[in-house]
């Protein structure tokens, strides 16, 4: 056995590029020490020095040198060079495809006629980052930090601010490299500018961000779209830090994303317990703080805040619901996967353990949908109204649609504003004289937000309230997920 | 050691940066730490009084001993009721 190092250059002859941990490999090893004999030929041997044999033509490539330098997808692979310049290359194991390229006509007699091959070493997802930054450089651009050796990470991050006051995955280029393998968006593109500061934002620097939040790549797009969502003038994320009320954007996911990032819908889906919905919002509001400078305490002004604004990502159940989704209510294709950013406090319970028909349960809801914010406001903000499976069963079972539902809604948040005048029954806070007389509607037309999610048992929705609407304020503004 | 990339704008710099000096120290309680090495105490007596005569309020406080870091309870005690902190180094 010969090493040679760090080469990316191929010896002239035939090239195999092999490991042992491959079937189809072990299955061709009689057929490369055949052709050892009549050719020029060399093997190099991805996870065992002596494999196929222990022999001056195998070299060993165990740091995967020579595998990642010539883009080796599939063992086996075999190489035709001529003057040092590949020619033309071969993969897995076809018994023609190997005749015709070596002009061995008897070669591999008795052997199956095809194996596929194996994934080569130096693709595994968990071995191909290092490589990268080993053999590749980087082109990543953003500031080394480096530790000191008596620092704890964690508390080095602490530190110097990076956190939202839970720990963070500390970001090592290894782990940005691998996020980075979640979009096909290069490392250096511009993705929005980042309130309050107005700081450009890289793709580079949302996987930072993104690893420190505990997100997985396949994730990331979602961040991306999030992000981009919550930095556009409609969504208005520099008031949103900067009012006093306790508000932060909440997000919900449609779409087929949901699935394959295993999102929860379910049980607990405003909760906890689920990584994807837990560590993508969190990501963008660490994108918030880190790159945009929107620190509690600085612009971020809220008088009390609230537990959301660690970040909040609904799924929506789109498959358990008799209607539309929210994103397809929102001008999207039931197949498009998209995330919508809205504005707003935490959830708040809607408790409705006996109603059974539709009038009553409408009523019910309205009656809570009423206070929302405060029962003295009416048309400033929007709403979200979470409805659980139980909740929405007695309106499908009923046979209202979405619509149905939405009209007798309109007619039962329909308020005299006599009611709620300033001053009327002793309560100061309330609507302007000038609207004396007049019948208002809790929220304006669109206000107010639908969207089904929850556990298959149990008569409670969720009313999650906003903040300031339209161009004052915060509209929702959604994005569709692309990679 | 671990090398990380930084998350943020970059707009400051990447070393922590130190506390703010304070403008004065009139009205401030500063802390006194002797780190137990023999005669600190002479010289965080003569200390107390120059920064007693500067208005500043002086709490005492002293390691266990000098050779180990001070325990986590005596530091939140500095931090939390002192505005600034001199650690005697005497030997």
């Amino acid at each position: 056995m010969t090493e040679i190092s760090g080469a990316a250059m191929l010896p002239d002859g035939l090239v195999a590029v092999v490991k042992r941990d491959c079937e189809t490999c072990v299955t061709v090893s009689p057929v490369l020490e055949a052709l050892a004999k009549t050719a020029e030929l060399t093997v190099f041997t991805q996870d065992d020095a002596t494999f196929p044999v222990d022999a001056d033509w195998v070299i060993d490539d165990t740091d995967l040198s020579v595998s990642w330098h010539n883009d080796i997808e599939t063992v086996p692979t075999l190489i035709r060079v001529n003057d040092g310049v590949e020619v033309e290359r071969i993969v897995g194991w076809s018994v023609d495809q190997w005749r015709t390229f070596t002009g061995d006509g008897s070669l591999g007699e008795g052997l199956p006629e095809f194996r596929p091959g194996c994934g080569s070493l130096s693709v595994d997802p968990t071995i191909a980052p290092g490589l990268a930054i080993a053999f590749g450089g980087t082109s990543l651009t953003a500031r080394r930090v480096e530790f000191a050796s008596l620092e704890d990470d964690l508390e080095a991050m602490y530190d110097r601010g990076w956190t939202d006051g839970l720990p963070v995955v500390p970001p090592t280029e290894e782990r940005v490299m691998r996020m980075l393998e979640g979009t096909t968006r290069e490392a250096g593109d511009i993705v929005t500018i980042v309130p309050p500061n107005l700081h450009e934002v890289t793709v580079e620097k949302v996987a930072i961000n993104a690893v420190m939040a505990g997100c997985k790549p396949e994730y990331f797009p979602v961040v991306l779209a999030a992000l981009e969502a919550v930095c556009t003038d409609e969504f208005n994320m520099h008031g949103v830090l900067a009012t006093t009320m306790a508000v932060g954007p909440v997000f919900v996911v449609n779409g087929p994303i949901r699935k394959e990032l295993a999102m929860n819908s379910g049980i607990n889906a405003l909760g906890h317990g689920t990584r994807a919905n837990a560590t993508i919002p969190r990501a963008v509001q660490l994108i918030v703080r880190n790159v945009g400078g929107g620190y509690p305490g600085g612009v971020d002004r809220s008088t009390q805040g609230n537990p959301s604004k660690l970040g909040l990502m609904i799924a929506e159940d789109e498959e358990g619901s008799p209607w539309t989704s929210y994103s397809e209510d929102r001008g999207f294709d039931a197949g498009v996967s998209t995330v919508t950013a809205f504005c707003s406090e935490g959830p708040h319970t809607i408790v409705d353990q006996i109603s059974r028909t539709p009038e009553s349960l409408a009523k019910s809801l309205a009656a809570s949908l009423l206070s929302s914010n405060s029962p003295r406001m009416v048309m400033g903000m929007d709403a979200m109204l979470v409805l659980s499976p139980e909740h929405i069963a007695r309106f499908a079972d009923a046979g209202w649609t979405k619509a149905r539902f939405r009209e007798e809604l309109d007619s039962l948040l329909a308020v005299e504003a006599d009611t709620i005048i300033r001053g009327a029954d002793g309560i100061e806070e309330g609507m302007p004289e000038a609207f004396a007389g007049h019948t208002l509607p809790k929220f304006r037309p669109g206000g107010l937000q639908i969207v089904h999610a929850g556990g298959p048992a149990g008569l409670f929705s969720s009313i999650l309230s906003g903040w300031l609407t339209g161009e004052m304020g915060s509209v929702p503004v959604t994005r569709e997920i692309t990679a | 050691m671990t090398t990380v990339l930084d998350p943020t704008s970059e707009a400051k710099p990447a070393d922590r940066e130190k506390t703010t000096r304070p403008e004065s120290l009139a009205g401030l309680t500063v802390g006194l730490l002797d780190i137990k090495k023999p005669r600190g105490d002479v010289f965080l007596d003569h200390i107390e009084g120059r920064l007693t005569a500067l208005g500043a309020k002086v709490n005492r406080y002293a390691k266990p001993t000098f050779a180990k870091p001070a325990p986590v309870d005596l530091r939140h005690e500095i931090a939390a009721s002192c505005d600034a902190v001199i650690e005697a180094l005497a030997d």
